[in-house]
């Protein structure tokens, strides 16, 4: 069974063509192609005086999966990443049968086009919105799968970023169904082809990365080093560096925190000296070295910008408990020392 | 619901066949067997001539199963979109099964209302997920072949890292024909990963004919050597998915 075959007894409808569904009746009036993919082809159409996206397959099975995605998206309150479902049917014609479903229209120009024509400065914006929407779709349990920049409108204004293809979307924890290897975590060596939020990041670090190679390249040595040595060769991808290294490694648990690294304005490499926040630990009574210790460091943190101490309060956990235990273990063999 | 072990094998071949029994005949066989036959023709600076087309697309639907050409460049996403088309295919093959005996006459998912069919869907996309699946890979190593092979080994060692994401348990096994002294030469015996393939795929050599029929052949008898050795185990008696789609 040839794959190509899918498209053919597609390609031929024309403008005007009336599409009547089995099962709703609903009908649809064909403008014009908006474009295909591996499954099915996409027109614009017209229904009670409203424009519709049609995608239309005679694959039925690839159009139930992408409305199984649609009727997800929906459920996740407030999400407005995909389009939204308007109908599902079947269309017979004298070549057999055909399955489609409307969506909202949705019209822009792609994510790529919309940087190069109005600046990349709105790269940062449009990462932002993205990643709420990704947030929104992480706690409901979903991975998005193949999120590259073809797929990516934006309309407006305001200017909005949205997906107009959810083939790839996925339940978290099960293998992804669908990808592009220059978004894939898995091509490039850095993880694995299960679904997990880390996985969306990845991609949306790619998308950066787009911006500043808008034809992509291959991998050549792979991993991080290359993919270092690419951001590092572009200006405009350094404000961005750390951000995006980090989401390669998988460092970032939710597109939450990958949001507010970028608002952080945590462009700059970090320092990896230690700082205190305004937590201070309750173990200070212990030993009297500590405290003093701990409290000189307090006294520093007011001088210290919110963002060193959003970063470094991972490291000072670890930095006080062996503070702590090093003292406490010096202090005990003082005492076996001084009883011998 | 049971649908035992979805078994595939996966050529991978640049052009005709041109020794040994037919192999589209063969792939029947399989079929009938319950074995999926999918086909991929890999191209580079070469063509793959009208014959070579139509007999990997023949090849594959006699196995009831997918065929795709492409240039080089493409194979790693390709063989990973194949073996997944396959594998859905089968499985609504089997849910459509269980359809026909719950509803009684000869609907399909297809007919189904379109609110119903997401549903189904929906199981067959986890049973994709959960399924034990077995593939063996037959690889055309003749002449025309010697400058692929570093490509097909790329591909292979991706198709593990895709099916390797599932739940379900993976299985491969990968022969090559020509073979050094024989038609066909096993490379690599049932195993859950591929790793070992890179220092395997270096040592390769390319040239000679393609036996296409006897690859096929052998590949049958593999996974009937496997079906035997498990039964003999005897752990659960797990319904071995045979009737033809």
């Amino acid at each position: 069974m040839m794959m190509n075959n899918t498209l053919k007894n597609l390609s031929n409808i024309t403008a005007g063509t009336i599409v009547e569904g089995k099962w709703h009746k609903n009908r649809y009036v064909i403008v014009k192609e908006l474009g295909y993919g591996a499954n099915g082809i996409v027109y614009l159409a017209q229904h009670l005086n409203k424009y519709v996206a049609l995608k239309l397959s005679d694959n039925g099975m690839s159009i139930t999966s992408e409305v199984n995605v649609l009727k997800s998206f929906a459920k996740v309150q407030g999400s407005t990443l995909g389009p939204s479902l308007v109908d599902v049917d079947d269309w017979i014609r004298s070549s057999g049968k055909v399955s489609f479903y409307a969506m909202e229209y949705i019209k822009g120009p792609d994510f790529l086009t919309f940087i190069q024509q109005k600046g990349a400065v709105w790269i940062e914006v449009l990462v932002l919105q993205l990643l709420s929407d990704l947030h929104l779709l992480h706690i409901n349990g979903w991975t998005f799968g193949d999120l590259k920049p073809e797929n990516l409108i934006v309309t407006g204004p305001p200017s909005k970023i949205r997906c107009i293809d959810v083939g790839g979307t996925t339940i978290q924890g099960r293998a992804i169904k669908e990808f592009t290897e220059f978004y894939d975590r898995g091509y490039w060596g850095l993880g694995s082809r299960k679904a997990d939020p880390g996985y969306d990041l990845f991609a949306v670090a790619m998308i950066m990365i787009n911006t500043a190679y808008p034809k992509r390249f291959q991998k050549t040595s792979g991993g991080l080093n290359q993919l270092q040595m690419m951001i590092r060769q572009k200006p405009e991808l350094l404000k961005f560096e750390q951000v995006i290294i980090h989401a390669l490694q998988g460092k970032y648990q939710t597109a939450m925190d990958m949001r507010k690294a970028i608002i952080d304005g945590n462009h700059a490499s970090s320092q990896p000296h230690t700082s205190k926040t305004s937590h201070v630990s309750p173990q200070k009574q212990r030993s009297k070295p500590a405290v003093h210790h701990q409290r000189s460091q307090v006294q520093n943190q007011t001088g210290q910008s919110r963002q060193t101490i959003v970063k470094k309060k991972k490291k000072r956990h670890a930095l006080e408990t062996m503070l702590i235990v090093t003292t406490l273990s010096f202090l005990y063999f003082l005492y076996i020392y001084g009883q011998l | 619901m049971k649908t035992g072990t979805l078994k595939q094998i996966l050529l991978i071949t640049d052009g005709c066949s041109n020794q040994g029994e037919d192999p589209i005949a063969v792939s029947a066989l399989a079929k009938e067997q319950g074995i999926t036959v999918n086909v991929i023709g890999v191209m580079e600076q070469d063509v793959i001539d009208d014959q070579g087309l139509r007999e990997i697309e023949n090849i594959a639907l006699a196995g009831g199963g997918v065929s795709q050409v492409v240039y080089a460049q493409q194979l790693s996403q390709t063989v990973q979109m194949v073996t997944r088309k396959a594998m859905t295919q089968t499985l609504q093959g089997v849910v459509n099964k269980e359809l026909q005996q719950i509803l009684g006459g000869s609907q399909t998912m297809e007919d189904l209302p379109p609110e119903k069919r997401g549903e189904v869907m929906e199981v067959v996309d986890e049973l994709g997920e959960k399924v034990e699946l077995e593939v063996l890979i037959l690889v055309d190593t003749s002449a025309s072949m010697k400058h692929k092979l570093p490509t097909v080994k790329e591909a292979l060692l991706d198709l593990s890292l895709s099916l390797n994401a599932r739940s379900g348990d993976n299985q491969f096994s990968v022969f090559v024909f020509p073979g050094k002294k024989n038609d066909v030469e096993k490379l690599l015996d049932w195993t859950p990963r591929l790793e070992s393939l890179t220092t395997i795929f270096s040592k390769l050599t390319t040239g000679g004919i393609t036996p296409t029929g006897p690859a096929l052949r052998e590949a049958l008898s593999s996974f009937k050597k496997k079906r035997s050795l498990r039964s003999l185990l005897s752990r659960d008696d797990e319904q071995y998915f045979e009737e033809s789609v």
